[in-house]
């Protein structure tokens, strides 16, 4: 379990320390700062292990937490745990920097008593926790509110309170999806795959029960060959224009208040939401994937001391959406004296402390093509190594889900109060970004 | 040398340096640097030449980049043109841009020569010092290759300056060094050697290197710069301290120059022409008495420079060994030393006075000082220095002194670090016995060596030990009373169990008369050490108990208790088990004549050079303590007890018995003996024991005599046996093959091979007569016992006039039941043969 947790900012100074365990002691906290932060060369693994202590550290921006124990812990949990920690610490006083640590250091101590007990995880949704960890002092709270808390917090239903009452009930629903890929020269595909997130900002009255659908091709078939579909399409809320391509979903994994063993008999989620925003589910799909951009690199040396450079993007989607922040990044030989570059579109430019010409386009429809020509000059060098040229990478996102999933209704039944499903008014949008998109040359 | 001047600093260096410094991490330092090489490419690209301040820039900018520990690919083309600017800072930065960066494969390598010649054939003295300090810190053979014959003339020449002879000097030593067959001085030499008469100090002292160096290879041609050594050395031991000015050190003149000459000098035996030699002598003699003058400055630097004169001196007086005098005043002056509150130069005379202890004209004088230098061992702080005590310690020994140094080395032994006392135990082994007066006191130290140190006693000394004991005779009784004494301790060295048990079982009998030895009591005090020992001293222990036997009969029953107990005759370990049960039955079967004579007092060993000697030397390698002892022994060689004692090297004890499975020595020598008294026994029937397995994980054949001679049945041969028969007979108890039978009529051989569980044997059965065999026929039986585990699958391979050949083939011996881990049972009883011609 958790010995103990560290806050330092980029010197090495220690924020916020909280031991949990006997067996961690003052030093550990140097033993941190002088073997990771203070280390000669750059520390690249996130677990270190130091005199039989294991230390898990995440970076945010120039913050450093890290997780301290000297068992031998599930190290995936103990780094759920950090994500988690740096959500609720951005939920409650937003940016993760040195000031705003600072000015909060009592609640982060609070935070930290709630959330690890003895150095086991403990409940950490930011919805309840807020109920009880407060930044305004301390309201007076009556005693029915007091065993109010105590019994959502024991109870049942941990991450959400009862009596929360809005007058419009909203619901926001994003499908994030970074999609990652390696294509060879010639435009085969070496390996890709999305990593997606469903994540959600509910505000409903009172304990409503939710049930989402989506285009998974088990659902999916699973009706066809029933036939009883009668309320597909009927509540589609997806802006997909038909609900019969389904997606194979390699992974997923769900937020805690998803009932799984409803997910495991009959694959539907149905769950109670936390109020606010959380994380509904995590998935990944390697198949059938749309490419949003293809690039077509052509290098051509010319003499020992020139190399031509042509690459050609084309957008792969419908012409009515707009791909936004479009970033390809052209690695240049090592020797390299001098670069001129023409594009089109966009600026670019050649970087030379990254090895690098940058080509930015801000904005690009679908089924659009475009292109940069460059001549890079070489020196001559006595090196007999020949350039290795890494990959062509891209940056980019699009307004929809290079996965393909579709959001195909999501319910809401609240049994007590008197508001329907039609009622609440919901809204999805769809963001696809790169992750790490790639093409050799 | 021009100094780079203000206006000349590179400001763009600078600025990029300190903004490299000021990075918060790694990666804004490579982006920092990528942007500079980038930067630097462009303008080593850019069209129009760049001018020789910028190129000098870029290259320094390179070169730190290159000790950032990044690569650099480019910038040596600049760095080459650099080479051919007239301005001594472009000149300075290509040169050392060159030495750090360029390989001597590279293609560049032909441009950089053609530099360095046009430098060195430049007037200007500047340039030609930065072309030789090129050449010398590439220092590859490309480089010697090209300028070897280049650089002497340049040494020699009449109007090179001195700097620049300086510099050349050393270029050359430092190519001579990386290849020696490329410098070829040949016409040079005299000039060279002429050299050490140069006005210039300078150029003297770095000529002197090369000569030393050169010297040490070919000393004949170089013989000529001793006489010139020593005018030089005595004008500057003359000279008063300011007379060298630039030269004098903390008003030392020229110290460097001054051990040079005289380590120089070291490389030649004495000076023959006297007058040379009356004037090295003037010279060392100064040299010592300047020690003795108080010194002229309390700075650490003066006297560092004097004694590092001094200890030259010494070491060339010590080198030459043939003025008593000086070698009896520089023994004095280390004597001075000893005492010295620096500790550098406590431990500098301790090792010269190792020296110089083993020159006959100085050993008296260095003896002089045993009393510091047992203070010494006993106090000094520094490991390294107590050391050196323990090894001049060793070196001043002799007989007069011996039982002093010896008792101190042992009381110092007791609180000695680890790291030196293995080496202290071999060296008071070494000067007990070399110097050993009555073989008393030798027992009495060496027990005590054991007793003190056990764990780093040798193999070697205790065999050395038993030697001597068993060697003479008058000491037997001594050493016999002195282990059992050392034995009745209640926790002892296996080292000291290993002694007690050998002198005992040898000479146990010579206190046995004391009741209060008493054999019972000596068996009963070896074996309450026996179950904490290893298994190499229990095999000892047992020959020990089988010796008690032969030498206390009235031991017997008690010993053959202990031999026959579970723990011995079912011991895991083969050795143990098979001594058990051999010594087991040899008590038991053999008689008491047979018994003395196998169990007979080990005989004197060979005198031979002591082991112990060998062991030191290699230990402390070729030349540290070789010279002394030699010498020490080639001139006390007759007051050595007789170099007799020096004799055996115990490893040829262990070699008595090669078929001893296990390495461990059997220095009773019984188990050679075994077979021979179980062979008569065996002579009176033709019984052959044909299944004895001779494979290396077999008891051997010993054990399998005894069991022959437990359980041989009653022979039915019907022929007669032979007398010549019996000795055929014995061969098989160690052979495979061979004749088994032999008369006028016929021949029958025996062959066979056993692997595992199977056995293959073959019978030959030749005829000697004219005429052929009529219904021969054969027979082979097998005793009851044995006949559930044995399958006979006869096949008659053969049948001719003169010879029948006969097969036995597949002899299955199911032998498992009978083979158990701890093989105890005989194994075999043997299989007669029968047969009728």
């Amino acid at each position: 379990m958790i010995g103990g947790l560290f806050i330092y900012n980029h010197k090495g100074e220690v924020l916020i320390s909280r031991v949990y365990r006997d067996d961690i002691g003052r030093n550990a906290v140097d033993a941190f700062r002088v073997n990771v932060i203070h280390a000669r060369q750059q520390v690249r693994s996130p677990v270190t292990n130091i005199a039989r202590t294991s230390f898990f550290h995440v970076k945010r921006s120039n913050i450093w937490l890290a997780a301290v124990t000297k068992q031998n812990v599930n190290a995936a949990m103990v780094f759920e745990f950090l994500y988690k920690m740096c959500d609720v610490m951005t939920a409650y006083f937003g940016k993760i920097s040195e000031e705003n640590i600072k000015n909060n250091f009592v609640l982060i101590y609070e935070l930290l008593d709630e959330i690890l007990d003895f150095g086991y995880p403990q409940n950490s949704e930011t919805g309840a926790l807020k109920t009880f960890i407060t930044q305004q002092g301390i309201k007076g709270q009556t005693k029915e509110e007091q065993s109010q808390i105590t019994s959502q917090v024991t109870g049942q239903i941990g991450w959400r309170r009862e009596g929360i009452k809005y007058r419009r009930n909203e619901l926001f629903l994003d499908v994030l999806e970074s999609v990652n890929l390696l294509m060879s020269p010639q435009g085969q595909v070496l390996s890709a795959h999305v990593s997606g997130r469903v994540v959600m900002k509910s505000y409903l009255s009172g304990m409503p029960e939710c049930k989402f659908g989506m285009n998974d091709k088990i659902v999916i078939d699973k009706q066809g060959k029933g036939g009883a579909s009668d309320d597909a399409g009927k509540s589609d809320l997806g802006g997909g224009s038909s609900g019969k391509q389904s997606i194979a979903i390699d992974d997923c994994t769900f937020h805690q208040c998803v009932r799984l063993s409803k997910f495991d008999s009959e694959r539907s989620i149905s769950f109670i939401p936390p109020d606010g925003e959380y994380e509904l589910m995590r998935y990944r799909t390697t198949k059938d994937i749309i490419l949003p951009f293809r690039v077509i690199p052509l290098v051509r040396e010319v003499g020992r001391t020139k190399l031509e450079v042509k690459v050609v993007i084309k957008s792969n989607f419908k012409p009515s959406l707009l791909a936004q922040k479009i970033e390809v990044r052209i690695p240049t030989p090592l020797n390299t004296s001098g670069v001129q570059v023409i594009c089109m579109k966009g600026k670019a430019k050649y970087k030379a402390s990254e090895n690098a010409i940058v080509w930015k386009i801000k904005r690009m429809a679908g089924m659009k093509e475009s292109q940069i020509s460059a001549e890079i000059e070489l020196l001559p060098t006595n090196d007999k190594k020949k350039w290795a040229r890494p990959p062509i990478s891209m940056n980019f996102e699009v307004p929809f889900a290079p996965s393909g999933l579709k959001v195909r209704y999501l319910k809401v039944f609240e049994s007590k109060l008197n508001y329907s499903d039609h009622d609440v008014i919901k809204w999805v949008r769809y963001i696809g970004r790169s992750g790490i998109y790639e093409t050799r040359c | 040398m021009p100094a780079v001047s203000k206006g000349d600093g590179m400001r763009g260096l600078a600025v990029f340096i300190s903004d490299i410094r000021n990075c918060k991490s790694k990666e804004a330092e490579i982006k920092r640097i990528n942007k500079e090489l980038a930067n630097i490419r462009s303008k080593f690209k850019g069209d129009k030449a760049l001018d020789g301040y910028s190129k000098k820039k870029y290259v320094c900018k390179l070169l730190f980049i290159f000790l950032l520990g990044h690569d650099i690919d480019f910038g040596h083309m600049e760095a080459v043109n650099l080479l051919s600017s007239n301005k001594y800072t472009e000149k300075q930065i290509g040169y050392l841009f060159i030495s750090v960066l360029v390989n001597s494969n590279s293609e560049l390598i032909r441009l950089i020569n053609n530099a360095i010649k046009n430098d060195l054939s430049s007037r200007n003295p500047t340039f030609m010092c930065l072309a030789l300090h090129c050449i010398a810190n590439v220092g590859s053979r490309e480089m010697a290759e090209a300028f070897a014959s280049e650089i002497p003339r340049i040494l020699v020449a009449g109007d090179t300056m001195d700097s620049v002879k300086q510099s050349a000097a050393l270029c050359l030593l430092r190519l001579y060094k990386t290849s020696p067959d490329l410098v070829l001085m040949g016409e040079w030499t005299s000039r060279v050697v002429h050299l050490l008469n140069d006005q210039h100090m300078g150029v003297v002292t770095a000529a002197i290197s090369l000569i030393t160096c050169l010297s040490q290879k070919n000393p004949d041609e170089f013989k000529t710069c001793v006489s010139l050594a020593v005018s030089r050395l005595s004008r500057i031991v003359s000279s008063a301290s300011t007379d060298l000015q630039d030269y004098t050190y903390y008003f030392v003149p020229a110290p460097w120059l001054s051990c040079k000459l005289l380590r120089l000098l070291q490389c030649y035996p004495p000076p023959e022409d006297g007058a040379v030699k009356g004037r090295l002598v003037e010279c060392l003699e100064t040299i010592l008495n300047k020690a003795q003058e108080p010194p002229k400055s309390k700075k650490v630097q003066h006297s560092n420079a004097k004694n590092a004169i001094l200890f030259e001196a010494i070491s060339l007086i010590i080198h030459y060994d043939s003025e008593p005098n000086l070698l009896v005043r520089a023994c004095n002056q280390l004597g001075q030393f000893l005492q010295h509150r620096e500790t550098n130069l406590r431990y500098l005379a301790l090792e010269s006075m190792c020296t110089l202890a083993s020159s006959e004209f100085s050993h008296e004088a260095v003896k002089t000082h045993i009393e510091t230098v047992i203070n010494a061992l006993k106090t000094e702080r520094d490991v390294s220095v107590r050391q050196r005590a323990a090894d001049l310690l060793y070196a001043m020994c002799d007989r007069s002194n011996a039982k002093q140094i010896v008792a101190e080395m042992l009381s110092y032994l007791e609180t000695a670090d680890y790291s030196i006392r293995e080496e202290m135990v071999l060296k008071v082994a070494i000067l007990a016995e070399k110097y050993a007066v009555d073989y008393s006191w030798y027992v009495d130290t060496i027990l005590n060596l054991i007793r003190i140190a056990g764990d780093y006693v040798s193999e070697e000394v205790w065999y050395r030990v038993i030697q001597i004991v068993i060697n003479r005779d008058d000491v037997q009784g001594y050493a016999a009373k002195t282990v059992f004494e050392a034995l009745q301790a209640p926790a002892c060295h296996e080292n000291m169990v290993k002694v007690g048990g050998y002198i005992l079982g040898e000479f146990g009998n010579l206190i046995a008369g004391d009741p209060r030895s008493s054999p019972l009591v000596q068996f009963n005090l070896l074996h309450s050490k026996f179950h904490l020992c290893s298994v190499p001293t229990r095999a000892l222990l047992l020959s020990a108990y089988i010796k008690f036997i032969n030498l206390f009969p009235e031991t017997k029953a008690t010993i053959q208790e202990v031999l026959r107990c579970d723990s011995q005759i079912r011991n895991s370990d083969v050795e143990l088990q098979q001594r058990a049960v051999e010594y087991l039955k040899l008590s038991s079967i053999a008689s008491t004549d047979v018994l003395a004579t196998v169990l007979e007092e080990m005989p004197p060993f060979p005198e031979r050079e002591s082991s112990i000697l060998a062991k030191l030397k290699k230990k402390k390698g070729p030349g540290a303590v070789s010279v002394p002892d030699l010498e020490d022994s080639k001139r006390e060689g007759g007051e050595l007890n007789g170099g007799g004692e020096r004799g055996p090297d115990t490893t040829a004890m262990a070699s008595s018995n090669a078929s001893t499975p296990s390495p461990s020595a059997d220095l009773l020598g019984i188990r050679s003996a075994a077979p021979v008294g179980a062979a008569p026994a065996s002579a009176g029937s033709l019984l052959v024991d044909v299944f004895s397995e001779a494979g290396p994980a077999a008891p051997s054949a010993a054990v399998n005599d005894d069991g022959f001679l437990s359980s041989a049945p009653p022979s039915e041969d019907p022929a007669p046996p032979l007398p010549e028969a019996d000795d055929l007979l014995n061969k098989f108890v160690c052979k495979n093959n061979g004749v088994l039978f032999e008369n006028q009529l016929l021949q029958i051989g025996i062959k066979s091979e056993y692997r595992q569980n199977l056995g293959r044997m073959y019978l030959f059965y030749g005829n000697k007569t004219s005429v052929q065999f009529a219904s021969f026929t054969t027979t082979t039986s097998c005793p009851g016992e044995l006949q559930s585990h044995i399958l006979f699958v006869h096949h008659v391979v053969s049948l001719c006039s003169q010879t029948i050949h006969f097969r036995q083939l597949g002899t299955s011996l199911q032998l498992c039941p009978l083979i158990v881990p701890r093989c105890q049972p005989p194994l075999q009883p043997p299989l007669p043969c029968v047969f009728s011609p």
